[in-house]
């Protein structure tokens, strides 16, 4: 390991947590590519990353809530443990030096070991996204209409049936924007809610607008509808952790790791011995 | 963001748009006003295929070394995209610039196996280039091939401007001078081809007249210009160290076939296997020396962050400083947590303390490649493995924890008898007897013994190369002989067999020995509709039948017809260093069953020496 790196801890890993991008060209790598892309890049950097035991010791790595194949992100999280580390600035720079700018790393925090055990996953409670339409944008009333909606049903299609499902409580919040529309949705694995499934039922929801043809019918068409043509581009802006009732970004549960953390921790070594 | 050729409403229309949006780890992207020559490199077959390829990796990197070249890369787009692209004119383009490869100056072709032929029409076609040579005007990117296979260029003779024989470390700084040359006097893409038939290693087909007897074979090849050269030699490197090898290979953004570090180690072979094309090509063997390839592996491993690398060459056991190289790349991929592959390694006591430190032993399996079931006809062949090197090798293994264990063999060599075919099977029991001679609370579980059989394909500058090729129902006939022989075992349930169907086989072989008669085959079965014929579920063997029917071509004249050993072979102009002499003395100990030595026993005055380097030079200083 590079010269003047501070060892935090002896014996215990590090949690790290890492906020990234997802933009550009590299937006049509899945999610298995994006964790091969890391770890590669934990090796091109230099990061002490921690590795498992066992006979094909694997690095100690855990993504929060996949994106969908082609959309754009400036929220993505990703947790590591570390046995040494520098500071967020220098370990930013080096990993920014060794990786694509379309995938850039925006935040590198020390979160406590009880947030940690909890992992990126779990933690995920909300996420911000911003709809870019490739048509004209709509109009604040009918967009107001539709939010104001009591319920929002949309079909949920599983492995053995299907069922109508109210996603209204899973849209935390709304906003027609001048670029496009932000939306805050439920997410993380007790209720996910994708962009996606709120614009389908924003479209269901102007078709029904224009005719009033039968539910059957509607359906059919909106089935049809879905297949080819790309209407929307879906850009996440954040991911949230619940904590107590309040939404707060993922990476603002941990700490920026900055030369005073480092020096006390050093102390804190030497004191030990 | 830079534009990419493809909308997104296509990227998400296709299977794994990865594949076609470039920007991968260490690819090079230069301003295309500031270089004289932009060279667009093809793989013609899938992205995966082709980004596991060294040899572009190699060549890439040196190519972009000159601060005037831009080279880039181009694979064959899979089905789906292929449709859509017919569909919407959408021109075949670089991954780098996403620029059409019709505006490049150069399209350089990798040509690794026959089965990818109709892929390169593909790549033509697709890309808006006349298919034919021929009808190519000045404003069309020169078309130049490479690779094993223009070792017999000629069945894709037409479709090329250039094909450059041998390996490129040598002579490319050469031709784009020469072409820089041309380009600025605005000369004539005539001139320049002519100009370059000066240049060693390289091959205008367009400058070479074939002519036929009337029973088909080849009368005579001559060259259809003046100063055009008769013969052409293969270009080599002759001192590895100093040839250009990247420090930053590409890595890929998604999963490839293989995702590591490749250390080539050394070129050639020592050992003589007479049905191996790479064994004569490639001579003499070169080494890499181990300074070299230790400060190699790691600059690699650093810059690509990749999670196993792997040795190349063709008989890494022959590599003189295996051992010290071997054991240091222990160390240090174990410092780095990263994995080592050894791939064609001689099973002994060094390499089984090697992959018991490198592998789970547990999910691993050793591989033999006896090719042959009896030691009569690993005589003929050449292959200087034993049955008791085999059998001691598998016993040692088995006490050391392995119990799988897989075979490699080929059906349908010269000579080769029922009593050699039924002789795989019964190489397999005794390997399986081996297993269960040792005490039976020292084993672990069964054995499983897994043999699998390829079809010989005889192949140009091989003592095999007059030989005749089975035909398709002989093959099969010795593929259900092998499986009714393995059923009669003792141990047959430790035995499992492998075979591939043989209409694949009959082409390549035809397409091997082929000639230019074949170029116009190789053209209507493309538009038939033929593609990825190396793949199973895209090859289509009514489509070529067809293809040759229609052209009038008799397919049996190139695959199973023996050739006389004073017939003109279509790649007779070729020079590889191994002379046609030796070849046919080659043939003829193979027919009488006499073992050749390796080049480091004793030289057998192959010809190889001409180049005046590698093995045979070794100790002579």
């Amino acid at each position: 390991m590079a010269a003047g790196q501070l060892y935090l801890e002896e014996v215990c890993a590090l949690k790290i947590r890492i906020k990234f991008t997802k933009t550009g060209r590299l937006r049509f790598i899945g999610h298995l590519d994006v964790m091969r892309y890391f770890q590669k890049l934990m090796r091109r950097a230099q990061v002490d990353i921690r590795y498992s035991e066992g006979f094909s010791p694997h690095q100690i790595m855990s993504f929060a809530q996949p994106l969908g194949l082609g959309d754009t992100s400036e929220g993505e999280y990703v947790d590591i443990d570390v046995l040494s580390t520098g500071t967020s600035q220098e370990m930013i720079r080096r990993l920014n030096e060794a990786g694509k700018e379309e995938i850039r790393i925006l935040k590198y925090v020390r979160i406590a070991d009880e947030t940690r055990r909890s992992n990126a996953m779990s933690n995920v409670a909300a996420a911000d996204y911003r709809v870019y339409f490739q048509n004209e944008l709509p109009d604040l009333t009918s967009v107001s209409a539709f939010f104001s909606q009591e319920n929002i049903c949309v079909v949920k299609k599983t492995k053995t049936k299907e069922e109508m499902v109210d996603i209204r409580p899973l849209i935390y919040d709304w906003k027609l924007e001048e670029e496009g529309l932000f939306l805050r949705l439920s997410a993380g694995s007790a209720a996910n809610l994708k962009p996606d499934t709120v614009m389908e039922a924003w479209e269901a929801f102007c078709r029904k607008q224009e005719e009033q043809p039968d539910c059957q019918k509607q359906s059919d068409a909106a089935a049809a509808d879905r297949t080819p043509t790309v209407l929307y581009h879906f850009h996440r802006l954040e991911l949230y952790a619940n904590r107590d009732e309040e939404m707060i970004p993922l990476y603002a549960l941990g700490e920026e790791i900055t030369e005073e953390t480092l020096k006390s921790s050093e102390d804190k070594q030497e004191s030990a011995r | 963001m830079k534009e990419l050729a493809l909308s997104e409403e296509i990227l998400l229309k296709v299977e794994k748009p990865a594949r076609y949006i470039g920007g991968e780890i260490n690819s090079v992207v230069k301003d295309p006003s500031q270089v004289d020559i932009r060279f667009a490199f093809c793989f013609p077959d899938v992205y995966e295929i082709g980004m596991s390829h060294l040899g572009i990796q190699i060549l890439y990197d040196m190519f972009n070394r000159r601060e005037d070249v831009w080279c880039e890369r181009v694979y064959s787009p899979w089905p789906d995209l292929d449709r859509i692209m017919r569909q919407e004119h959408i021109p075949l383009y670089a991954l780098e610039s996403q620029d059409p490869v019709r505006d490049f100056d150069f399209l350089g072709i990798t040509i690794q196996y026959e089965m990818c032929y109709t892929n390169i029409l593909q790549v033509l076609d697709l890309s808006g280039i006349p298919i034919w040579a021929a009808e190519r005007t000045d404003r069309d990117p020169i078309v130049i091939g490479g690779g094993p296979c223009t070792y017999n260029p000629e069945p894709l003779a037409p479709f090329f401007d250039l094909f450059y024989i041998g390996e490129g470390e040598t002579q490319y700084d050469a031709l784009f001078d020469l072409y820089k040359e041309y380009k600025k006097k605005g000369k004539s893409r005539q001139d320049f081809l002519l100009a370059c038939a000066s240049i060693p290693g390289i091959y205008v087909p367009s400058l070479y007249e074939p002519s036929y007897k009337e029973d088909g074979t080849l009368a005579a090849f001559t060259p259809a210009a003046e100063g055009v050269p008769r013969k052409v030699r293969k270009e080599l490197v002759l001192q590895m160290d100093e040839a250009p090898y990247p420090d930053k290979p590409l890595v890929p953004l998604m999963q490839v076939t293989q995702d590591r570090v490749t250390l080539e180690i050394q070129r050639g072979c020592i050992r003589g296997c007479r049905f191996c094309q790479a064994g004569q090509i490639y001579r003499p063997v070169r080494e890499r020396s181990l300074e070299f390839l230790k400060a190699q592996a790691i600059r690699m491993l650093e810059s690509t962050g990749c999670e196993e690398i792997t040795l190349s060459s063709l008989s890494s056991s022959d590599y003189s400083k295996l051992k010290e190289l071997v054991y240091f790349l222990i160390d240090e991929t174990h410092v780095r947590h990263v994995n080592i592959s050894l791939p064609s390694l001689r099973i002994d006591a060094f390499s089984l303390d090697v992959m018991s430190k490198v592998q789970d032993i547990k999910k691993s399996s050793l591989t033999f490649a006896p090719e042959a079931g009896t030691q009569r006809l690993r005589d003929v062949i050449n292959k200087g493995l034993t049955e008791e090197d085999i059998l001691r090798g598998a016993s040692e293994a088995f006490k050391g924890g392995w119990n799988k264990v897989k075979l490699y063999f080929m059906l349908g060599q010269p000579t080769e008898t029922d009593e050699d075919v039924m002789g795989i099977a019964r190489l397999a029991e005794r390997i399986a007897e081996t297993y269960y001679e040792i005490p039976k609370e020292e084993r672990h579980g069964k054995c499983q013994i897994t043999s699998s059989t390829s079809f010989f394909v005889p192949k140009p500058f091989t003592p095999f190369q007059w030989a005749p090729m089975n035909t398709a129902e002989e093959f099969l006939r010795k593929a259900y002989l092998v499986k009714d022989t393995m059923r009669q075992q003792l141990n047959q349930k430790s035995l499992r067999y492998h075979y591939h169907e043989a209409d694949v086989t009959m082409l390549e072989g035809a397409l091997a020995r082929g000639d230019r008669r074949l170029a116009p085959v190789i053209c209507r079965a493309y538009q038939k509709g033929c593609l990825f014929d190396a793949w199973d579920e895209y090859f289509d063997n009514s489509r070529w039948m067809d293809a040759f029917a229609e052209e009038g071509v008799d397919m049996d004249f190139y695959s199973i017809r023996e050739r006389d050993l004073d017939e003109l072979l279509p790649w007779d102009f070729i020079d590889c260093g191994v002379t046609k002499q030796f070849l046919k003395k080659e043939y003829e100990r193979a027919l009488q069953g006499i073992v050749t030595p390796n080049c480091r026993e004793h030289c057998n005055g192959c010809g190889a020496a001409v180049f005046g380097g590698g093995v045979c030079f070794e100790n002579k200083n």
